[in-house]
């Protein structure tokens, strides 16, 4: 198993096949492949979904410099003598229709309906708060669309890494950057935050799954309290999926993060969301509430953690559940721009910041196989840099629709999501660009 | 559209109830006209009889969409952009997705160029029962040269995909439009300085023409209005697009400024908007991957807010895919259902041999599924379980696809796995393992997984079927 293949032989492997199947994990010799017990595990696992990665090398060349994405001075090859306008203009073609401008000004008003703010919801605790966390993070509090003019957005999108708590399935280009650490949470995290500039962490006890390993609910806590010493960052809490036992996971999770201000992933309907909210409330945590492209029931169950379990505003974050590009993210943007304007235009059941499982873009096809099974498709290209783009798309879209935190994989994706919510979030500066050369500009 | 109500509408027709259009009555009809799902010329009295004259004009005038409608190109392949009615997709939905144009330069070889315009006639992703395409190629005048515009103009018209000629030069743009005469390409574009001569070009040869005025809108008014009232009523408005910081937050704002003020009644701006996600490559990003991905950023965010028509440069699948399938999303009707019927669906003409397989009603995991097994010739049965249109993943999660479900299934469909095949067998999705050992008590039948990604059922088949 230990072979090492270069990308340009792996690629001639694969010459000739239509597509890669499961078969495939034996060519490719070096790529490990660990899907033992984890088929259909639960809800949080769209990485297991995603077999092959294929050598990524070449990817982490390519966006080396991401982190100074526009840190080099500007003016692609336009030839300076050309400029914007153009010479040559004959004068016989100016006729007598068009003779003097009609001078216009151009107006347009602010939206009156977007009467309501987000609720701002903090996440970690610093020791001011009783807590340990170096520094806490919030989100929410937009009064109009995110990135709009009519009103500044007061924070900054928020992306929080994933750590699972027992090694994984992943795709190779995925899998390259967490290899090292895959087996310690700890360092997982660590590296994250240290490397990839993660602003949280999620920590999925995936392993609690009976299908999986069956870890108690008591040992799973033990990871959760490895995490928190490991970084300073606030952390996001997930179980397996499994409805039967994510909610003594959670409480359990909660109570050894006392006074953290942890996001506890998550209360859904077909849970006991009043154990989960309950160990929020005992113990100084925030809920994710979760329901699934269904706007009424997450009225419902925003309704419910809040008039029957008591959970105060300032303690729930919705995740409406995030589709892939090209899987049905039509229905999760949307889900996400009707649930916030809903919001804006004041219905307190939906005036709570987003969260989305921006991960999920690695269940698409098109993220992580090798080309596409059907013949008549184009080509579909280096898969290495599908994926990355894949993640960046599907969270950018929710970005526009209102969603606040990320939960995401790819350090690249993280990277260039980052790089793109803060510069229409205003934070990013870059280097004028000479737009009206574009004609001639060598690209 | 300045109405909103069937009602509204049924004032303009001939309320004879004649049927001819199809519907059973004239208010049927008029709350298609509401809808956008029939245009007034689809009532032939309205049409035919002179006494409607004034009644058809007043009702196209008011069903008029609030954007204009333009189009580029000539025959089949010509692109429509423009034509929306509302700022937010569930609010009706949005017509004539984005047309996603590529560049060429007049600088390139031959060979160069012919293959390049191959490549953007030729590319084609499936996508649940149809492909998605992209639509046309933007010409720039990289040499400023008349007679090089012109021959690279004539090779790319040969491909007939509709153009768009880039050249503030109004010489080069008219020796564009000599060289392919009746292509109805789209000039671009008209600005402060060059504005007479190139609007005179778009009234003489009756062409669509963008006016382009960077980061000023009044500007970009001015130009609009001006033309308007010139008589040219085919106009697109180029904003500018700056690729990156503060240059990239103003044009986004000026996208939805001018899209909100348009759909809001402001006629003199209410006109299809282009974006430039190439000027990415201008942004002095240090290698090409990250400027193409930069560069697919620039297209998401403009086909989201508001672009109607993008002029965009790297051709590598890892770009086109994603901004194919992005004005995909957007522009999908989402009134359309999301759910197919449950029940037993066959693919071919399966009969008691052929595999049974199941997955979800949610309508995007069912066509994928079945444009997978038909694509490769697989004759079988294909049984929906209505699982209230969520995916197999999230629905074996959430507890929409469970054992019982799925014997619910088998049962209302009538199928019986004893006598109407003869291998009692039954294929679940890979992604729903874990409902296996349940399935196989519940149906007393025998249950194996598939693979998790049905692209790959032909594989599995091979190896897998017929059981042993
Ligand atoms: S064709 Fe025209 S007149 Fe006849 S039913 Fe239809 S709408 Fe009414």
């Amino acid at each position: 198993m230990a072979k090492k293949v270069k990308l340009s032989e792996v690629t001639d492997m694969f010459k000739g096949m239509e597509i890669l199947s499961l078969e495939g994990v034996k060519i490719e010799g070096d790529i490990e492949i660990d899907l033992s017990g984890l088929l259909g595990g639960g809800g949080f696992d769209p990485m297991l979904a995603a077999i092959l990665g294929q050598e990524s090398a070449m990817l982490a060349q390519h966006f080396g410099r991401i982190a100074s994405m526009f840190g080099v001075p500007v003016g692609m090859g336009a030839p300076a003598a050309v400029g914007g306008v153009a010479p040559g203009v004959s004068p016989a073609l100016a006729a007598p229709k068009l003779k003097d401008l009609i001078p216009a000004k151009f107006d347009v008003s602010k939206i009156a309906e977007w009467t309501t703010q987000i609720q701002e919801v903090p996440l970690g605790n610093t020791s001011a708060d009783g807590g340990t966390r170096g520094k806490q993070v919030i989100v929410g509090g937009e009064k109009a669309l995110p990135f709009y003019f009519d009103a500044p957005m007061p924070h900054r999108n928020q992306v929080t890494i994933d750590v699972f708590d027992m090694r994984i399935g992943l795709a190779k280009a995925v899998k390259e950057n967490y290899d090292e650490v895959m087996d310690s949470p700890g360092e997982w995290a660590k590296k994250n935050v240290d490397k990839f500039n993660a602003d949280m962490i999620t920590i999925h006890l995936i392993s609690t799954d009976p299908l999986v390993k069956d870890t108690s609910a008591k040992d799973a806590a033990k990871t959760v309290e490895e995490v928190l010493q490991a970084v300073d960052v606030p952390i996001a809490i997930g179980g397996s999926g499994n409805p039967q036992k994510d909610p003594e996971v959670l409480s359990k999770a909660a109570e050894v993060s006392e006074g953290e201000r942890c996001l506890l992933a998550s209360a859904s309907l077909n849970l006991d969301y009043a154990k989960i909210a309950e160990a929020a409330l005992k113990y100084d945590h925030d809920v994710l509430s979760w329901t699934q492209l269904d706007m009424n029931a997450q009225k419902e169950l925003n309704r419910k953690l809040m008039k029957q379990c008591n959970v105060p505003r300032d303690r729930i974050i919705m995740d409406p559940t995030t589709a892939a590009l090209g899987y049905g993210l039509d229905y999760a943007y949307t889900n996400m721009e009707r649930i916030r304007l809903a919001a804006l235009m004041g219905d307190d059941e939906l005036t709570f910041p987003m969260s989305s499982g921006t991960t999920n873009a690695w269940g698409a096809r098109e993220s992580w196989m090798v080309g596409s099974p059907l013949g008549q498709d184009s080509d579909w290209g280096p898969r290495e840099y599908r994926g990355p783009i894949w993640e960046i798309v599907t969270g950018l879209s929710l970005a526009i629709a209102g969603n606040d935190l990320f939960m995401m994989m790819h350090p690249t994706a993280v990277a260039v999501l980052k790089q793109i919510t803060q510069t229409l979030f205003g934070t990013l500066e870059a280097e004028p660009v000479n737009i009206a050369s574009w004609i001639e500009a060598e690209v | 559209m300045k109405i909103n109500s069937p009602l509204e509408a049924y004032k303009y027709l001939p309320q004879t109830n004649c049927t001819e259009c199809g519907e059973p009555t004239c208010m049927a009809f008029a709350s298609k006209l509401i809808d956008r799902s029939a245009k007034p010329s689809d009532c032939p009295p309205l049409i035919k009889e002179k006494k409607y004259t004034k009644k058809l004009a007043e009702l196209e005038r008011l069903l008029a969409p609030e954007i204009r409608e333009v189009v580029l190109g000539v025959g089949e392949k010509a692109a429509k952009i423009g034509g929306d009615d509302v700022l937010y997709r569930h609010k009706l939905t949005f017509f004539n997705k984005t047309k996603m144009f590529f560049d060429v330069a007049d600088t390139m070889g031959e060979a160069d160029l012919i293959e390049r315009v191959k490549k953007i006639a030729d590319f084609k992703k499936f996508y649940v029962g149809r492909n998605l395409l992209v639509d046309g190629v933007a010409i720039r005048a990289a040499s400023n040269d008349p007679t090089k515009f012109a021959a690279a103009v004539k090779k790319v018209a040969e491909v007939g995909l509709p153009m768009i000629f880039c050249s503030f030069n109004p010489a080069v743009l008219k020796a564009g439009l000599e060289a392919a005469k009746d292509k109805n390409p789209l000039l671009y574009a008209a600005n402060k300085d060059n504005w007479k001569e190139v609007g005179e070009l778009a009234l003489k040869y009756k062409v669509p023409v963008v006016v382009s005025a960077f980061n000023d809108l009044d500007a970009l008014k001015t130009l609009a209005k001006t033309f308007a009232e010139a008589g040219i009523k085919d106009i697109v408005l180029d904003p500018g697009t700056y690729p990156s910081g503060k240059g990239l937050k103003d044009s986004f704002t000026n996208f939805l400024k001018i899209r909100r003020a348009g759909i809001m009644g402001d006629t003199d701006i209410a006109y299809p908007i282009m974006a430039l996600p190439l000027t990415a490559w201008m942004a002095g990003v240090a290698d090409p991957v990250s400027t193409s991905y930069w560069e697919t950023v620039l297209a998401s965010i403009f086909t989201i807010r508001y672009a109607d028509i993008m002029i965009l440069h790297s051709m590598e699948a890892y770009a086109v895919l994603p901004e194919v399938h992005l004005a995909e999303t957007i522009y999908t009707d989402p009134r359309s259902p999301v759910s197919v019927e449950g029940g037993m669906y066959k693919v071919g003409e399966p009969d008691k041999d052929s595999p049974v397989f199941f997955t979800t009603n949610f309508a995007l995991t069912y066509y994928t599924v079945e444009s997978d097994i038909a694509a490769n010739g697989i004759v079988c049965w294909l049984l929906a379980v209505d699982t209230d249109g969520i995916g197999v993943e999230a629905a074996a999660a959430g507890g929409q696809l469970t054992a019982a479900k799925v014997k619910d299934a088998f049962d209302k469909a009538g199928f019986d796995l004893k006598k109407d095949v003869n291998h009692n067998t039954v294929i679940i999705p890979g992604l729903a393992a874990r409902i296996q050992g349940d399935l196989e008590d519940a149906l007393d039948a025998k249950v194996k997984v598939g693979p998790m990604d049905s692209g790959r059922i032909p594989g599995w088949m091979e190896k897998n079927w017929p059981p042993k």
